[in-house]
């Protein structure tokens, strides 16, 4: 049960179940034949429903998963008519690679951006779940940054963390000094995870805030009586009843910091010590025509969000957040 | 929404006496304190492109970083970013690309709700886990594959190419056109179908209308995401004519090198409108998200 997804949905969701609960659960063994049979349905028609968007999933999705797999074999360089198969020797070098432990390296920090981004999503979104002043005006600015186009967020950055550029100038008003937020490969992991803090904050703060706007008023009224401090209302009634959001949002997180692309992409384009796991594979598609070698990577990076999802549906099985 | 009811927690702490009610005084001004920093942080970064975007090419040389311009009404850099960055063919093809993709999506995604709802059908199991399982598949890793297959269909490097990607890999908006399918009550149906409805007419009179919330939701979420598509458009449409806003704003970086000021103007150029977008749909945004990202 999803929690922020019934603040958009409330009217049709709360006034139809009866008719919809009635189907589901005693029409349904009946419905097959009262319905579908007696009229004559066709047995085609549903699958001319689905003719077109099963073609363009099998084409789009699942034929381009089978050829990668299949092109992770060969050593195909993506313009050539033939190719030779090369069984495992492109995993063999991938992982024998030493540019391998960078990439994974520099997903590391992106993770612990995301920590810190889930931190700060269930901070803000607690304070401004509470009566508070100006709550739209901050809500609205935390979000804004997500909807921001992502070129427009890389040239927005790249002119922050200037030599000299705004970063510099506030922090020498606070009596820092200057550094090379982006030319210095020790620091320009973190500049570019701190952008992606700053970008993708304000959905998960706004996602919990819709969690926390469905709990039932009468758990803090309880808790008030019982003199339970915030931190405890906080502990005790607002983490466990978001508990699903939470866990999809540090699944996402995990995924997502794997796949960073587009902001160290239009930053730094990958130099200095930046690229990440797809930066790298992209490149060796189209820069190094090493198709074959990309999509044992590409092949690799989706076994990995495959285990973490299997995995979060291992350790929360009942935490699905869907309606249904 | 509602503000959740504060007095009766504000009640226990009164009852405690004077420390409390300091320190609670305390935890207020923190709180206020931390909002208004992190609304700096969001802001400043971009109030200096803002800034920068109004200012001059003699200014940028002297002047530190958030300068105000000497002319706020300086709309030079605009003008240029406009004109030399092509902006205007890239809106239009990125409206072009957003019209047809989001046309598809509907369609695509209430056709395939209603077939999997309204249908018992040998294989909809599999049919639902070829759904599920693709709603798995992180669309960035198989572009290495994708590309051949759009190479192969012969629209690489033509607009097609992503209207078709964005309709054929959006199993969100599917989703969410199942779960609101569920509220329609079945009622309708067999009412319409005793009044010698056949499925399509079911489908475009009763299922479609009754939809409209739901596609807006896709609208909307489908909409920001082919506005701030990178990936896709720089990919497949290499071609210098067939830039989006997102890929002529990145070409944008060669040309005007080191000229910040109109890069700040075509920056501000493409948030502009998101910023418009987002003050009057607020509340539809909100939701939307909510309803996309959960899914």
């Amino acid at each position: 049960m999803s929690a922020p997804r019934t603040a958009g949905r409330t009217p049709p969701a709360r006034t139809l179940p009866p008719p919809d609960a009635a189907r589901s659960h005693w029409h349904q063994p009946h419905r097959k034949p009262v319905l579908w049979r007696r009229r004559g349905t066709w047995w085609g028609t549903p699958w001319l429903y689905l003719l077109v968007p099963l073609t363009l999933l099998v084409t789009f999705t699942l034929l381009p998963v089978v050829h990668m797999v299949q092109y992770s074999f060969t050593d195909w360089d993506g313009l050539s008519p033939t190719s030779n198969w090369v069984g495992l020797d492109n995993y063999r070098d991938l992982f024998t690679r030493p540019q391998l432990f960078q990439v994974f390296w520099v997903s590391l920090f992106y993770l612990g951006a995301s920590v810190v981004q889930i931190c700060a999503a269930l901070y803000f979104a607690t304070i401004l779940s509470f009566d508070i002043r100006l709550r739209n005006l901050f809500k609205g600015i935390l979000f804004f940054p997500y909807l921001i186009n992502g070129v427009a967020v890389g040239f927005v950055f790249l002119y922050f963390f200037q030599p000299g550029g705004t970063l510099d100038t506030v922090l020498h008003w606070f009596g820092a000094g200057r550094h090379l937020w982006l030319g210095n490969p020790h620091l320009v992991n973190t500049s570019l995870a701190g952008v992606s803090v700053w970008r993708f904050m304000g959905l998960n703060m706004v996602l919990f805030i819709g969690a926390i706007q469905s709990i039932p008023p009468q758990l803090y009224e309880a808790a008030a009586l019982d003199g339970a401090s915030r931190w405890q209302q906080f502990r005790y009634v607002i983490a466990p009843s978001i508990r699903p959001i939470i866990s999809l949002s540090v699944i996402l997180a995990v995924s997502g910091s794997l796949s960073v692309f587009e902001i160290p992409f239009i930053m730094t384009g990958g130099s200095n010590n930046s690229e990440t796991f797809v930066i790298q594979t992209i490149k060796l598609a189209f820069n190094f025509n090493k198709t074959g070698l990309a999509s044992a990577a590409a092949v690799v990076l989706l076994l990995i969000v495959l285990l973490v999802t299997w995995v979060q549906r291992l350790l929360f099985p009942d935490e699905r957040v869907e309606q249904s | 929404m509602t503000v959740l009811d504060g007095a009766a927690m504000a009640r226990a702490p009164r009852s405690r006496g004077r420390s409390t009610l300091l320190r609670s005084r305390v935890a207020v001004a923190l709180k206020y304190l931390s909002l208004v920093l992190a609304g700096a942080v969001v802001l400043v970064p971009l109030a200096a492109v803002l800034l920068t975007s109004l200012r001059t090419s003699s200014e940028m040389a002297d002047g530190p970083s958030l300068a105000a311009p000497h002319n706020w009404f300086n709309l030079h850099n605009y003008v240029v970013a406009f004109n030399d960055g092509r902006m205007l063919r890239a809106l239009w093809n990125t409206s072009f690309i957003f019209f047809f993709s989001v046309l598809g999506t509907v369609l695509i995604g209430s056709m395939t709700a209603y077939a999997i709802d309204r249908f018992h059908f040998p294989f909809k199991k599999l049919v639902m886990a070829l759904f599920l399982i693709a709603s798995l598949v992180p669309s960035v890793t198989t572009q290495v594959a994708t590309y051949q297959i759009v190479n192969n269909l012969g629209v690489m490097d033509t607009r097609w190419a992503p209207v078709l990607l964005y309709m054929g890999t959006d199993i969100v908006s599917i989703y969410i056109f199942l779960q609101f399918i569920r509220s329609i009550p079945v009622s309708l149906d067999e009412a319409a179908r005793l009044d010698g409805a056949n499925s399509f007419t079911i489908y475009w009179r009763i299922i479609v209308p009754l939809l409209k919330p739901a596609i807006a939701t896709v609208v909307i979420i489908k909409g920001v995401a082919i506005y701030n598509d990178f990936y896709i458009p720089f990919l497949y449409m290499p071609d210098d004519n067939l830039g989006t806003i997102s890929t002529s704003l990145f070409r944008f970086k060669g040309p005007f090198g080191a000229h910040w000021e109109v890069i700040s103007a075509g920056a501000a150029l493409v948030i502009i409108p998101s910023l418009v977008v987002f003050l009057a749909l607020q509340r539809f945004i909100y939701n939307g998200f909510a309803s996309g990202a959960t899914k």
